[in-house]
């Protein structure tokens, strides 16, 4: 049991752990090595760098940095948070791990897949959660969208429900997942149509599949996908929701950086970063 | 004012029927989000007393008006006023933005 867990190891997660890891609370980040800041080239407006610094160099430090004191680092991909009890629960694709608290560094996605058609149907058969909205496409002939192993873990939560199962790849390559009643489709998506609710997807060579239900689950599980699942208020642009104190609507979960909105710069994720951990270290004591 | 539990049978009479706008969380007990839902449910009805009918269906034991309403994703929170419904939030929501079509 860890007294937090932090999930992300850019800027925002790293300065998180170096105040609750000297504050001695045993401190976990979880990352999937895939931050924003890790793509950016070079950065320029931070303080303290005269010439300077590439992005992946700081990424790297910072991880170093909460090494050094002595905080966990683990290179593992998230596939959702759970809560019981003011306890939580951790999944990755190869652990679960348990903690007394949670804090999101997760960043955000710069290139959302923004398939037409998501947006507007939104709730209207397009799902983020298969666990939550599976209940709904009983029998029923639904898609997943996505290809690694977080639309694989929400085809499980599928399997037992719906009736057939297309993950569609959206043009990634297939995964190699086997069972009588889901197909893969690999070609690549133009967009997702339906008047009142989701009918049909259209392919971009002009063919179209019929479907009662898309779960979305491109990529790795992001802020949107881990919030909806536990349920975190978001904001209309897809933004954990915190107060000034980086607690979310959860007690005993907070978010910060890139995850939050506003502007997203380094400075911005070293500030919230800190006043989560500095908030951390109080909730736990007053545990 | 308290939370009422709402179902086929009383349906009619405490959403349609309604003077008042009503609140109506769509949940089931299996679903992780509707748990984090509901204290801000709860809040809300306690803000705004009497001025507002607050109800919570549970969509396993009430299939029927799920399906009525599309509901397909949980929570769903609808708001009626004088028997339409006037707004949809699904997902967990935040009290103001609640509050806001309330008021």
């Amino acid at each position: 049991m860890y007294d937090v867990i932090i999930i992300g190891a850019g800027p925002a997660g790293v300065s998180a752990s170096l105040y609750t890891k000297r504050a001695n609370k045993k401190t976990l980040i979880i990352h999937n090595d895939n931050g924003g800041l890790k793509k950016a080239q070079k950065i320029e407006n931070y303080y303290g760098f005269e010439n300077g610094i590439e992005g992946e160099e700081l990424y790297q430090i910072g991880i170093k940095q909460a090494e050094n004191i002595g905080v966990e680092v683990k290179k593992e991909e998230i596939i959702k948070i759970e809560s019981a009890n003011e306890k939580f629960k951790v999944v990755t694709d190869l652990n679960i791990y348990e903690a007394n608290s949670i804090i999101i560094a997760i960043g955000t996605k710069r290139n959302k897949a923004n398939i037409k058609g998501i947006k507007e149907l939104e709730g209207k058969g397009i799902s983020y959660c298969a666990i939550c909205d599976g209940f709904f496409y009983r029998n029923k002939n639904v898609s997943v969208i996505g290809s690694g192993n977080y639309a694989l873990s929400e085809t499980n939560d599928l399997l037992p429900i719906a009736n057939k199962i297309t993950i569609l790849t959206n043009g990634e390559k297939a995964p190699e997942f086997r069972a009588d009643n889901v197909e893969v489709i690999t070609k690549p998506i133009e967009k997702i149509e339906g008047k009142n609710k989701v009918e049909e997807v259209l392919f971009k060579d002009n063919t179209k599949i019929k479907t009662e239900g898309i779960f979305i689950a491109q990529g790795t599980a992001g802020s949107i996908e881990l919030a909806k699942k536990i349920g975190l208020v978001t904001t209309d642009n897809g933004n954990i929701k915190v107060n000034e104190k980086m607690e979310t609507n959860i007690k005993g979960i907070y978010a910060c950086g890139d995850c939050t909105g506003d502007i997203l710069q380094v400075s911005k994720a070293v500030y919230e970063g800190a006043v989560a951990g500095l908030e951390v270290i109080k909730y736990l004591k007053n545990k | 004012m308290s939370v009422l539990t709402l179902g086929n049978e009383n349906f009619k009479e405490e959403v349609l029927n309604s003077e008042k706008q009503v609140l109506v969380d769509f949940y089931a007990d299996w679903c992780g989000p509707c748990k984090m839902m509901s204290p801000i449910i709860d809040e809300i009805a306690e803000e705004l007393g009497e001025n507002v009918k607050v109800g919570k269906i549970n969509v396993d034991n009430n299939q029927e008006l799920a399906i009525q309403y599309d509901v397909m994703s949980i929570p769903t929170i609808m708001i009626f006023n004088k028997g339409n419904i006037v707004k949809t939030f699904i997902g967990v929501t935040d009290k103001n933005e609640i509050l806001g079509y309330l008021k």
